[in-house]
């Protein structure tokens, strides 16, 4: 059994106006995992808690072997945290934060950092407040990542970014996994991202986590079947079907627990199967959350 | 690694199709020869900066095909069966073949008559290269 990196069981927390409810989040060590939810879902709370800077009500929390929050300063040597609310110093130069993270973090690799400055189109001697929005992100993912931490966390890492500092950091974010032991967690609300470069998804909606698995397994679930339903024929009831909408005689049917039989068992009952498509994680979460609200709803 | 490979985003088939495709491709024409070791899962996975579990998906579907081989969990190579590239061509032509029969099918196109649309497309062909 792999060692798992991240560690939750049965975490939750209470607020106010929201409540994140056991939470259960596996990431083994040498993957990337993907954290995916709409806004105000969890998924910012959930990391503040794994880092530490958040308290849970109950549940354990293990990162990379470390309880949290008791063991967060162990932990936080190997770890890499980049968020949205992150600061740096103002009035100091990206290069005055290069030199401050060396001599913190033993493992600072100083030539990587100038690689990443140049890939990243940054300049050492640029002071923060003359940064845009976009170049600070950059920046603070910059002292992350020449860390070479054994765990990446990234809140939102590629918000912000214009298309060619997004390919950059997605292009870091796998150059890690050249690393078998190296492991990150990632939120993000562009769904081709973690599509993209996630092993495996989590998906987080209303404090809950709605999903968790293998990105595969999980886009192999969901099909979108074209149907046409001649006259005198009802729409079956099938299982594993989410949601289904008919317009006339075309029908579309979405399946979130899609099996090789399901095309089949619609024209044993006379309706015919045009097409089955795979769909795409946007397409996939924006069903999911759909079918959430409609839950409520009722 | 040469970026020939890259994943399309406008390509709407699952990643992991594209990059048994390129994959196949680069053994039909001869790219990469019967036996020859091709990158590790890893390796591939960073090249075209997808996620290792979709690299996976790819190798694995691929060696149940019997187009690779992989030895201890380790090292991936293009199967030792004899003219292998051929044979991806051959496969690739028969898939077109039956994807004609079927749409003919749904037109309700007789099997005799589109052997004879075939010799036709081929007359059109034949006639555009002579222009």
């Amino acid at each position: 059994m792999t060692d798992l990196a991240i560690d939750l069981s049965g975490v939750g927390k209470t607020y106010r106006f929201f409540t994140l409810e056991n939470i259960d989040l596996k990431v083994p060590e040498g993957e990337i995992m993907g954290l995916i939810g709409p806004n105000g879902a969890g998924k910012s709370t959930t990391i503040r808690i794994l880092m530490g800077l958040v308290h849970q009500d109950c549940g354990e929390v293990r990162v990379l072997g470390h309880r949290m929050p008791a063991g967060q300063i162990a932990a936080k040597c190997d770890i890499g945290f980049a968020s949205e609310d992150m600061r740096l110093y103002e009035a100091m130069t990206v290069g005055w934060h290069m030199n401050f993270a060396k001599s913190i973090y033993p493992n600072w690799d100083g030539q990587y950092a100038q690689v990443l400055l140049k890939r990243f189109g940054l300049r050492a001697e640029q002071k923060i407040k003359g940064l845009s929005h976009g170049q600070r992100v950059k920046a603070a993912l910059l002292l992350v990542f020449a860390r070479k931490p054994k765990l990446l966390v990234l809140d939102e890492p590629t918000t912000g970014l214009d298309p060619v500092a997004r390919h950059e950091v997605l292009r870091e974010l796998t150059n890690v996994m050249a690393d078998e032991g190296r492991s990150i967690l990632f939120s993000s609300h562009n769904t081709q991202d973690v599509e993209q470069i996630s092993d495996r998804i989590t998906f987080i909606d209303r404090g809950r986590i709605i999903d968790s698995m293998d990105k595969e397994l999980y886009l192999e679930r969901w099909r979108r079947l074209r149907l046409e339903v001649p006259h005198g024929v009802a729409l079956p009831a099938l299982p594993g079907i989410i949601g289904i909408r008919q317009e006339g005689r075309i029908a579309v049917a979405t399946a979130n627990a899609f099996v090789p039989g399901l095309p089949n068992a619609y024209e044993e009952t006379g309706v015919k199967v045009q097409r089955v498509e795979t769909m795409t994680l946007e397409e996939i979460f924006v069903a999911n959350v759909e079918r959430s609200r409609e839950e409520v709803e009722a | 690694m040469d970026t020939a490979f890259a994943i399309s985003q406008s390509d709407k088939r699952p990643m992991y199709l594209q990059i048994m495709e390129a994959i196949k491709q680069r053994i039909a024409v001869g790219d990469w020869m019967e036996g020859q070791a091709i990158p590790s899962i890893r390796q591939l996975a960073v090249d075209l900066q997808v996620s290792v579990i979709t690299v996976k998906r790819a190798y694995l579907e691929l060696e149940r095909e019997g187009i690779i081989v992989t030895q201890h969990g380790k090292v991936s190579r293009v199967a030792s069966t004899p003219g292998i590239g051929a044979r991806l061509r051959e496969q690739e032509l028969a898939q077109h073949l039956e994807q004609a029969m079927r749409i003919a099918a749904q037109l309700g196109i007789a099997p005799g008559e589109l052997e004879e649309r075939l010799r036709e497309a081929g007359d059109r062909i034949a006639e555009k290269e002579t222009i």
